[in-house]
């Protein structure tokens, strides 16, 4: 007894000194605070287009990575906002962020939680299958509404939205804008890692696990998966309004069926269940398609395809998992020795 | 009144009946043993108590209440706790983070979402793993532990949100005997609160622990009454204990 209790320990002390999460988060953080002073105009607009796809990414990875909900419709949350931002410009002639952004993200929210009601609040559990064809069937109409509506701008999409302005100043794509996306990734960021370890963050991590036991303890648990859905909603419909005022128009693939694949592909990449693996995720897909569409014009989304094949079949954890134990990934929500290291 | 009253349940898979027609009781601070043979239906029994099974037919009352068509979430928070046959704990999470996710089932999602409870839950969380001798295992992922420890983690699991009756299937199963014994002692002191179900195919664990017992045989019930009763239960004798 007393061995097993000294390698308890010992083990519970490697795995405090393990803990990999936050050197990522903080080195991520210092590289991208930098970036913008070592890089030209169009990196600057580059990497800025990551941080607001990274809110993207972090939308489908809370539903996937933490509520196994199975989302192939995160670009129709985003796409939406997008259009709504847009419109608000082109026809109101409202381009406050105060009032934009909030708007596009509570677009997502009341989408997502519209599509919650009909996909997860039903009189027996979906399948996950019958919540991937629903969420992509959402998409995959909504691109085609945009299509084929003239005030919508139809395949042209609507272009040239009046820049973004906060207070006094007007946004235009470049440093500005750049720390702008940055910081409120960062926000949104926060706010996900505060809930996805707090108590209801454990809740999800049962839900992960064993979603039927959760209700045998009196969890209603398609009410929490609805409610992170309509969360991530929120946060795709916000990075939508984002990258509308970013790009300075919308077109009807920001709510397709590819853009809500990419974004699957871009977390599985980076590693699911883990909120840096998702910006991760984003970046290092977004530079190597780059890269790769620079040197093989040609075959570049063959040689992609294969990359993403490889780390997804040999690391069902993505990249993340190279360097992220399983248990820290979980995580730990509470401990005997109380409330002070609760949350590690 | 009984605090569980099942009547007249009928549960059909496909060709199989599993259950035809079984009344079943059971009283305030009442320990209910659950017996038979192999597939006599003891389990089947049970998940319609909890509500994991739907019976095709026949009511369950529960606390005064009809719940017979109440989803397992809402029996729960009504104070009904199971350990299932198949040990379910979570084992990619601690043995603590596993007895706080039973405690904190009733918590609203804004509570849960400002991680409101955490702190106020630490002791009752220390409370059961102290009352199941986990408290070393406490930051060890539930997976790790044994067979024997996993069945008390989750019957510190069902206890810990005080529910009113529990439903513990096969406990006992898979444990050395002197882990047997201790299992029957942690049960004891749950008597002053709340009733309890155990199916068991150890009959001298039953006798030692249960006031009442009933015998089911092919989803009927044979015989049900007090340890000496059932002893000295012709039918019983035949169908049953002449086959162990
Ligand atoms: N989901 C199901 N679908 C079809 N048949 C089932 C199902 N669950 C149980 N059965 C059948 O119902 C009968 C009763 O099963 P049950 O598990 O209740 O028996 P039991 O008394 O718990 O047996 P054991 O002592 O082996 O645990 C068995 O014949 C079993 O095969
Ligand atoms: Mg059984």
């Amino acid at each position: 007894m007393a061995v097993a209790n000294d390698s308890s320990k010992q083990a519970g002390g490697l795995r405090r000194r393990l803990q990999v999460i936050p050197f990522l988060e903080i080195a991520l953080v210092a590289i991208f605070v930098a970036l913008p002073m070592v890089l030209d105009h169009f990196w600057v607009v580059f990497v800025t287009r990551v941080l607001i796809l990274a809110l993207l990414g972090l939308s489908f990875d809370l539903v996937w990575g933490y509520s196994g909900i199975l989302s192939f419709g995160q670009a129709l949350f985003f796409g939406a906002a997008a259009y709504v931002v847009a419109l608000l410009g082109r026809d109101l002639d409202i381009s406050s962020m105060f009032l934009a952004l909030p708007v596009a993200a509570i677009v997502g929210f009341a989408l997502a939680l519209f599509m919650a009601w009909f996909l997860l609040l039903g009189r027996t559990p979906p399948s996950i299958i019958f919540v991937a064809l629903g969420t992509l069937t959402g998409s995959y109409a909504a691109e085609r509404l945009a299509r084929g509506w003239y005030y919508l701008g139809g395949q042209n999409g609507i272009p040239s939205i009046p820049a973004m302005t906060v207070g006094d100043f007007v946004m235009y794509e470049g440093v500005g804008f750049y720390y702008l996306a940055l910081g409120i990734l960062l926000v949104v960021y926060l706010l996900c890692r505060l809930m996805v370890r707090s108590q209801f963050g454990l809740v999800l991590a049962g839900i992960r696990e064993q979603e039927e036991r959760l209700t045998f303890f009196g969890y209603r648990v398609q009410h929490f998966k609805a409610v992170v859905f309509s969360i991530s909603g929120a946060i795709a419909g916000l990075a939508g309004g984002l990258y509308a005022f970013h790009e300075g128009f919308v077109w009807p693939n920001l709510m397709g069926v590819i853009l809500s694949t990419q974004v699957v592909l871009y977390v599985l990449f980076g590693g699911v269940g883990t909120l840096i693996g998702a910006v991760i995720g984003v970046a290092a897909i977004e530079y190597a398609s780059f890269e790769l569409a620079d040197r093989y014009p040609e075959f570049w989304p063959i040689v992609l395809g294969l990359l993403l094949l490889l780390v997804i079949l040999f690391r069902p954890t993505g990249l993340v998992g190279l360097f992220v134990s399983d248990r820290e990934r979980v995580g730990s929500f509470g401990s005997k020795r109380g409330k002070d290291d609760g949350a590690a | 009144m009984a605090l569980l009253s099942v009547q007249n349940v009928v549960k059909i898979f496909g060709e199989l009946t599993a259950l035809s027609g079984v009344d079943f009781d059971v009283a305030a601070r009442q320990f209910h043993g659950l017996v038979g043979p192999n597939g006599s239906g003891k389990s089947t029994l049970m998940k319609c108590i909890a509500g994991a099974e739907t019976p095709t037919q026949g009511s369950i009352h529960f606390d005064d209440a009809d719940i017979t068509a109440d989803p397992p979430h809402r029996r729960a928070r009504h104070g009904l706790s199971i350990k299932f046959q198949i040990t379910s704990v979570l084992p990619a999470l601690s043995v603590y983070d596993n007895v706080l996710m039973a405690l904190q089932a009733r918590g609203s999602t804004w509570s849960l979402m400002r991680s409101a409870s955490r702190a106020a839950l630490h002791d009752s969380v220390m409370d059961a793993l102290d009352r199941f001798r986990l408290v070393d295992r406490a930051d060890d992922l539930a997976g790790i532990l044994s067979h024997g420890q996993q069945q008390w983690l989750e019957i510190a699991m069902a206890l810990a949100p005080q529910p009113k009756l529990l439903l513990l299937d096969e406990p006992t199963a898979g444990m050395s005997l002197e882990e047997r014994r201790v299992t029957g002692e942690l049960l004891m002191p749950i008597r002053d609160t709340c009733s309890l179900v155990i199916v068991e195919h150890d009959l001298d664990f039953i006798r030692d622990i249960c006031d009442v017992i009933t015998v089911l045989d092919q989803g009927a019930v044979i015989g049900s009454g007090t340890v000496e009763e059932i002893q000295n239960n012709q039918r019983v004798q035949e169908v049953y204990l002449s086959r162990v």
